[in-house]
């Protein structure tokens, strides 16, 4: 029960901190909403079928309207509705990148910080070097390149590329931790590695690795749009945002919606990403580059 | 230790960490699904033709003997054929890289001078209007993708107003300099052809701004918080209080430490806006490097590919110990640690 208290304390205490600043609290707004329309776009979304192929020659190149807020695109299909499903395959991209990134690269830079100047260390610290001796975006094109380009290969593309980064932030810290006194006594009393690395070390990195999470969430968004717009993400007729741009961008004077609107809401989500994060980094006070 | 073996020893770390660059490049290009002899052929070719370049391309060797007939031809200069233009990937290359280069330059140039003069007066205002104004709008520039910024000024500047170029690096009727370096402006202005200058110089606005625009919006941040953070040391203080001028001050002892955090992250800033180019000279049919390496990449030409790669690669190299050298230079503590080991 007093753990209980205390947990509300601790929460109550963070939560001020968090919400002192006006941008944290839009950022987490526009994160919300764009989560509620990924995860309702099927039913909040006026025309759902439109996602897909479906063709209306009829109702081609609106503008926008009080029917379609968003114009139609050459196809005829609602520009509103397939955002929202756009919101849906960027947040989708983000979401399966981290979920395998961050287990990898945490674990990765732990056993390169506790087996600090070791051969481990040597071999993954260099290993990241290579990785982050080139601009990540080049990388990400050239991988899924090599692989087909869609959607599923861009995922595993940015994954090829990204865990450097949580194993860099994680062996600063481990490395500097391995040293304290009280990894030393759990050595000392005879604990296990997995003992020191997951209960010693790791919850000392949680509050970075967490904040770099969530500003990695628009990272990746921007990555992945990019490489959908340039050809080498989602493909047609898949609602990608990045895709969208793309299709659009061709009939530019006079359709600008069909692209506009798509690059808009880009910057919207990424935006909210990024206000989020800052809030959470200045909650936590951790420091992440 | 003196400043050459400094650089000395970052030149031979960069020397290994392409080295292993490129073998991550090369395993990739071998390893992953499809047969690149038949990418290149199409799939209407006959099997026999496909055979033939398989043995042409080496690629019946095993994956090391490869990699060693690369690097040798490599280190001879010799990237291999591009598959799609039929030349050489390296003379393609060559023809394609000082117009990006000029671009990336004038993009940097652009990005430095704005966030350092906004950075600096928001900064010394902390909190005013004109700082809460600044914030926002970076706000919006950092989540600004430079597709997104590069369509947004295409249609406003270039289509809807009609004040700037938005396609190409010449208009129709200017008259082309001579090709000395490649790079228009300085050609034209080489050969005193200064409305082919001014024509080069508006046609480099709108891609220039749109590789600028992420970076522009985080250097002011930056520029603007290490205003705020050495405004408050004591030094600065003791110089006000020995009544300095403020300009003085301002030069000489605010500037310098100031600039220190937006110089050690221009590395990144020039290899940023070289990746970006890959996207954005698409856009704007720039005839340069990135357009080179994005439709080697679109048509899976792998010579092509593991060239412009590897050439951003040796580019982002050689900027680093660029920057390692001007921060030692700005920078006395780091001098003297680098002089003392």
């Amino acid at each position: 029960m007093e753990r209980l208290g205390l947990k509300r304390e601790e929460f109550k205490k963070n939560w001020y901190k968090f919400s002192r600043n006006p941008l944290s609290i839009i950022g987490l707004a526009v994160v919300s909403m764009t989560i509620f329309i990924t995860l309702f776009a099927n039913f909040i979304s006026p025309y759902p079928e439109h996602a897909g192929w479906f063709t209306d020659f009829n109702s081609a190149k609106l503008p926008p309207s009080i029917i379609h807020p968003f114009g139609t695109d050459t196809m005829g299909r609602d520009v509103l509705s397939r955002v929202m499903f756009g919101f849906r395959y960027s947040l989708m991209m983000a979401f399966t990148v981290l979920v395998m990134v961050v287990p990898t690269g945490t674990f990765l830079g732990l056993v390169a910080g506790y087996y600090n100047n070791t051969w481990l260390d040597t071999v993954i610290m260099r290993l990241t070097d290579i990785f982050v001796a080139i601009p990540s975006l080049v990388l990400a094109m050239m991988i899924s390149s090599l692989l087909k380009p869609s959607l599923y290969n861009a995922m595993i593309a940015v994954t090829l590329l990204w865990w450097p980064w949580y194993t860099r932030l994680v062996y600063g810290i481990a490395s500097s931790l391995r040293n304290e006194y009280f990894v030393q006594a759990a050595e000392m009393v005879g604990a296990s590695p997995l003992h020191i690395l997951f209960r010693e070390i790791l919850p000392n990195t949680l509050a970075p690795i967490f904040t770099k999470m969530t500003l990695d969430v628009a990272w990746v968004i921007l990555i992945g749009s990019s490489l959908s717009f340039i050809g080498l993400g989602a493909q047609p007729p898949t609602p990608d945002l990045g895709t969208m741009v793309s299709d659009g961008y061709r009939y530019m004077p006079e359709l600008w919606w069909i692209s506009m609107f798509p690059g808009l809401a880009i910057v919207f989500t990424i935006l909210g990403f990024n206000l989020l994060g800052d809030g959470i980094r200045d909650m936590l006070a951790a420091e992440v580059y | 230790m003196k400043m050459s073996h400094f650089i000395a020893r970052r030149l031979f770390y960069s020397i290994f960490v392409l080295l292993g660059l490129s073998i991550v490049i090369f395993t990739m290009s071998r390893i992953f699904p499809g047969d690149p002899a038949r990418t290149a052929l199409g799939t209407l070719a006959p099997q026999w033709a496909v055979d033939n370049l398989r043995e042409q391309l080496h690629l019946n060797d095993p994956i090391y003997v490869q990699y060693w007939i690369w690097l040798t031809n490599a280190l001879h200069g010799d990237l291999g054929m591009s598959l799609v233009t039929k030349r050489p990937v390296n003379t393609d290359l060559a023809t394609f890289f000082p117009a990006t280069f000029e671009l990336v330059i004038f993009s940097i140039i652009i990005s430095i001078t704005i966030s350092v003069v906004v950075g600096v007066t928001a900064g010394r205002r902390a909190n005013s209007l004109f700082d809460n104004i600044v914030r926002v709008v970076s706000y919006l520039g950092i989540a600004m993708p430079s597709f997104v910024w590069a369509i947004i000024a295409m249609f406003l500047f270039g289509y809807l107003w009609k004040i700037l170029p938005a396609l190409g690096r010449l208009s129709m009727g200017t008259v082309h300099p001579p090709r000395i370096t490649g790079m228009l402006t300085i050609d034209s202005l080489i050969t005193g052809n200064f409305a082919a200058f001014f024509d080069a110089l508006k046609h480099m606005i709108l891609p220039g701004s749109a590789l600028a625009v992420g970076r522009l919006a985080q250097d002011t941040r930056l520029m603007r918080s290490s205003i705020v953070e050495n405004l408050r040391k004591d030094y600065i203080a003791a110089a006000m209080s020995y009544g300095i001028p403020e300009r003085t001050v301002m030069f000489k002892y605010l500037m310098k430490p100031s600039l220190i955090p937006v110089v050690s992250i221009m590395g990144l800033e020039i290899s940023g806006a070289m990746a970006g180019s890959f996207i954005i000279e698409f856009i704007f049919n720039w005839p340069g490097f990135g357009r080179y390496g994005a439709n080697a990449m679109l048509n899976k030409d792998l010579n092509a590919i593991i060239g412009s790669v590897m050439v951003v690669g040796v580019f982002f190299a050689l900027i680093n110990i660029a920057v390692d050298v001007i921060i030692a230079y700005l920078d006395p503590r780091i001098r003297m640690a680098v002089r003392s080991e």
